[in-house]
């Protein structure tokens, strides 16, 4: 006996609601804009400069007890918060006290470590700093450069390749969707103001090649389905094509959910940012490749008889090659 | 597509083997660990017997690679440095004056005096008295120049030389800035490199990066400021002659002088007036040892080169009863009076040292100085308990995450799930075969990269399993419909996975830090996952239906 997430043969009419979705798509995407826009994002030390500092005790953590202790160094926004996490041991008790740039350093100060590691030390003998990390401001902001860099440059290249395999409007579909996954995720946190650095950029590209992939699956059968039912519309082809696909998808995203869900209980404190960035980015991109993508070239019409050239707007002739 | 030639079969066994093989030293970390260190010591140092003992913890014919486990896993210290490349233009433009002034002296006759005037450090400017001579003296400090050898700057001299009304201007040419940066960047790794090594931690990582910036890591070392020290310090040595010995910094002289004071706290509040230009530097320094004084008093003893020792001779000679002072960073470590002459080069300093200061002192100074100072622009700490929280949860989700999936396929696929499952072991067995042959560096983030693919890599198999499983229904006969099933879903696995390495090589060539191990694991898992569903798999399957022989298949 099989265990069978989806019946043997599907047909759902996904684009019985296109309406409804594309346009719940599209408010959302205003709402990560105003979400960003209003609220800002929390952005960690690696882009704005500064320092953290993690500190592990036997003792439980007092917040309003370290601020006092800290407040007569006069360091200016401090932020001090406590961690927990399912895998501390029951003695384990971490707090995050996160420090502004200093004035006129290009990076933490020692001395003002070693000063925040005495103050505390007066409210609790038995402190320790398991890590300490410290970005100055002039690299700050190239990183932030770089990251946006990166993030743009994926999107770029991704187009490039599936304009090359496919056809503009599949290239287009899945650009808008891969776009449409980065500002879900980006307004997300900001909404729940998730500190937002260097290994969430890693985790938007992580989204991009994730969606991408459950994307091109879609179309790649839906390429296929073109040529076998040459006189069915493009929204029947498209329909069938994703319900066939339809097992696979929803296998392929339960796998790695599993996967992440684990990473995302068990895998500690130090990545759970990043691991969240990438199981919230596994559920919107497996969405936006059947509900933004395909909207997309349904919309644009896509051209159907390769026998002439004439007909529909231009692919290339690369586009039908297997590989 | 179910015939895989005996050789094609060879192959894929082979490579799965050989993947496995350099995985294995992984499964037993510490042991190899501590073979691989005690190799390595008995290389440097020779052999003892605890040494052969640690040794014989792994069999010398196995392969020993690990994965090198990043900071975050093992805690160390990360340091990111960017040299001040500048301070050399304002170094040499000092040591040229000299030149410059000796040139122009000769000149005298039409140019006039000549007299230095206050500028930026990396220029001297140089007043003279008839302007209208300006460009015979241009022409004359003009011949001073020295031809670089550049690409980019094709017959570019080092330096530039202007006018600005009566000041005459110098300072070094573009191709010749460009050449010195990229000098002292290469010099400052390899001293740095010689700083760390010195202390003999582990497997330190001193990377350039830019134009400007060098990456320290150092695993298992307390914390950056530890690290700060050891390569902050300069270690500049020179050796000036002493014009006065003063009591305030303020006590100016005339000419070209700095005041500088004593590194000996029995002389607290003195400070000594040199003349700026000194007889020898610590570049001309070719070894140092800690030793001890003719009164008994740590010491060390240095050797110059030859152009260094005959400096150093010629001027005790002609200096012999003036005081001349042993400067290190800024400090007169002490100021003795030549009693004779000093030929061959050799010397020893004595100041105030304690024993270990004198090793210390012997070690910068042979690891020569920096020729820049640096500023350090990031900085990290993480402490080893961290690590090995970290290592542990990291862990213990692959597991679970491993274990999930592997139940979830078998349910979904039954036998087709099994040979998928084991497809998957093998594949990150690979994962870690190659992370260990190409000796990247697997970090937390990279822990999440193999997780991710744990997940990913069954898509490749799940695409034609479904595949299969479609062809079945319109009942074309089992071994018909898995070889429609590859045939037809190879196309979806190939865009899928190249979009997804596109990412991944983005994330690697623009990320830095924890984005690039990610991207490294990520990258890596798509190759290895693609080949063991395309290959391994299909030959699990092939094998098994040419064997069973089954009339009907169920996936």
């Amino acid at each position: 006996m099989r265990l069978r997430l989806v019946p043997e043969t599907t047909n759902i009419n996904f684009f019985a609601a296109r309406k409804v979705t594309f346009g719940a798509s599209m408010v959302l995407m205003v709402l990560s804009v105003v979400a960003w826009a209003v609220m800002g994002l929390n952005f960690g030390i690696d882009f704005r400069g500064g320092t953290t500092i993690r500190t592990e005790s036997t003792q439980a953590v007092d917040v309003a007890q370290y601020r006092d202790a800290i407040a007569p160094l006069e360091l200016g926004d401090v932020a001090i918060s406590e961690v927990f996490d399912p895998t501390f041991d029951a003695d384990q008790h971490v707090a995050m006290l996160r420090i502004q740039a200093q004035e006129g350093e290009e990076s933490a100060g020692n001395e003002m470590v070693a000063s925040v590691e005495a103050a505390l030390k007066g409210v609790d003998e038995s402190i320790r700093f398991t890590s300490v990390e410290s970005v100055g401001p002039k690299v700050s902001g190239e990183l932030v450069q770089s990251a946006v860099l990166a993030v743009l440059a994926a999107l770029g290249a991704i187009m490039v390749y599936i304009w090359l395999r496919f056809e503009w409007q599949f290239s287009l579909g899945a650009v808008v969707a891969l776009f449409h996954d980065v500002l879900l995720t980006i307004g997300l946190f900001a909404l729940l103001q998730i500190k937002f650095d260097l290994a969430t950029i890693a985790a938007l590209l992580t989204i991009v090649g994730y969606s991408i992939n459950d994307t091109v699956v879609i179309f790649d059968r839906v390429r296929e389905n073109l040529i076998k039912y040459k006189k069915m519309g493009l929204q029947d082809v498209m329909n069938l094509s994703v319900n066939e696909t339809l097992s696979r998808t929803v296998m392929t995203s339960g796998t790695t959910l599993i996967a992440l869900i684990a990473l995302l209980v068990l895998g500690g404190d130090v990545i759970r940012g990043f691991v969240f960035a990438i199981t919230w980015g596994v559920i919107v991109g497996t969405y936006s490749s059947v509900y933004v993508a395909k909207n997309i070239v349904l919309m644009l019409g896509t051209k159907r008889d390769w026998t002439k050239p004439s007909d529909g707007p231009g692919g290339t002739q690369f586009s039908t090659t297997d590989a | 597509m179910l015939n895989i030639s005996f050789f094609n079969r060879l192959v894929i066994w082979l490579v799965v083997a050989f993947g496995l093989l350099v995985a294995m030293p992984n499964a037993f970390y510490s042991r190899v660990e501590t073979h691989n260190d005690a190799v390595a010591a008995m290389d440097t140092g020779g052999a003892t017997p605890e040494l052969e003992a640690d040794a014989a913890m792994w069999p010398g014919y196995l392969p020993s690679s690990l994965v090198n486990l990043g900071l975050d896993l093992r805690g160390g210290a990360h340091l990111l440095g960017r040299v001040r490349v500048e301070e050399v233009y304002a170094d040499r433009m000092k040591a040229m004056w000299p030149e410059v002034r000796d040139a122009l002296r000769d000149a005298r006759g039409t140019i006039g005096t000549i007299r230095r005037v206050e500028g930026p450090e990396e220029q001297l400017r140089i007043r003279i008295q008839n302007p209208d001579q300006m460009a015979a003296a241009m022409e004359e400090v003009r011949g001073l120049a020295r031809q670089v050898v550049s690409l980019s700057y094709p017959g570019a001299t080092d330096i530039e030389v202007s006018a600005e009304g009566d000041v005459l201007v110098v300072q070094l040419s573009e191709a010749e800035r460009e050449l010195s940066d990229q000098r002292t960047v290469q010099q400052s790794l390899e001293i740095i490199r010689r700083r760390v090594d010195e202390v003999g931690t582990r497997e330190p990582t001193i990377q350039r990066q830019g134009s400007d910036r060098i990456i320290i890591q150092v695993p298992g070392i307390g914390s950056a400021q530890e690290l700060k020290d050891l390569i902050g310090t300069t270690a500049k040595l020179t050796f000036n002659p002493v014009v006065q010995r003063v009591s305030s910094p303020d006590a100016d002289a005339t000419g070209r002088t700095v005041t500088l004071p004593s590194a000996d706290p029995s002389e607290e509040g003195v400070f000594y007036v040199l003349e700026e230009t000194p007889v020898v530097t610590g570049e001309e320094l070719v070894d140092a040892q800690p030793d001890f004084d003719q009164n008994g008093q740590p010491a060390v003893n240095f050797r110059f080169n030859a152009s260094g020792a005959r400096k150093f001779g010629d001027y005790t000679a002609e200096n012999v009863g003036s005081p001349f002072a042993i400067v290190l960073d800024g400090e007169v470590i002490s100021a003795p009076v030549i009693r004779q002459h000093i030929p061959g080069g050799t010397g020893i300093i004595s100041g105030s040292f304690t024993v270990q200061e004198s090793s210390d002192l012997a070690v910068l100074l042979r690891a020569g100085a920096l020729p820049a100072g640096m500023d350090f622009l990031q900085e990290r700490t993480i402490g080893p308990e961290l690590g090995a929280d970290s290592i542990r949860a990291g862990a213990i989700a692959c597991m679970v995450a491993f274990a999930a999936v592997l139940i979830f396929m078998v349910l979904s696929y039954g036998l087709f799930g099994l040979f998928a499952n084991i497809a998957l072991l093998i594949n990150v067995g690979l994962i870690f075969g190659l992370l260990s042959t190409i000796g990247a560096t697997l970090t937390l983030p990279g822990i999440a990269g193999i997780v991710l693919t744990i997940g990913m890599a069954v898509d490749a198999n799940v695409l034609v399993f479904e595949r299969i499983r479609e062809e079945l229904k319109t009942s074309k006969g089992p071994s018909r419909a898995i070889a429609l099933g590859y045939e037809k879903a190879l196309s979806a696995i190939i865009d899928a996975n190249i979009t997804t390495f596109i990412t991944a090589a983005i994330l690697f060539v623009l990320g830095s830090g924890p984005v690039r191990g990610f991207s490294v694991t990520l990258a890596l898992g798509i190759i290895t996952s693609v080949f063991t569903a395309i290959y391994v798999t299909r030959l699990l399957i092939v094998t098994w239906f040419e064997r069973a022989r089954p009339k009907k298949i169920e996936v």
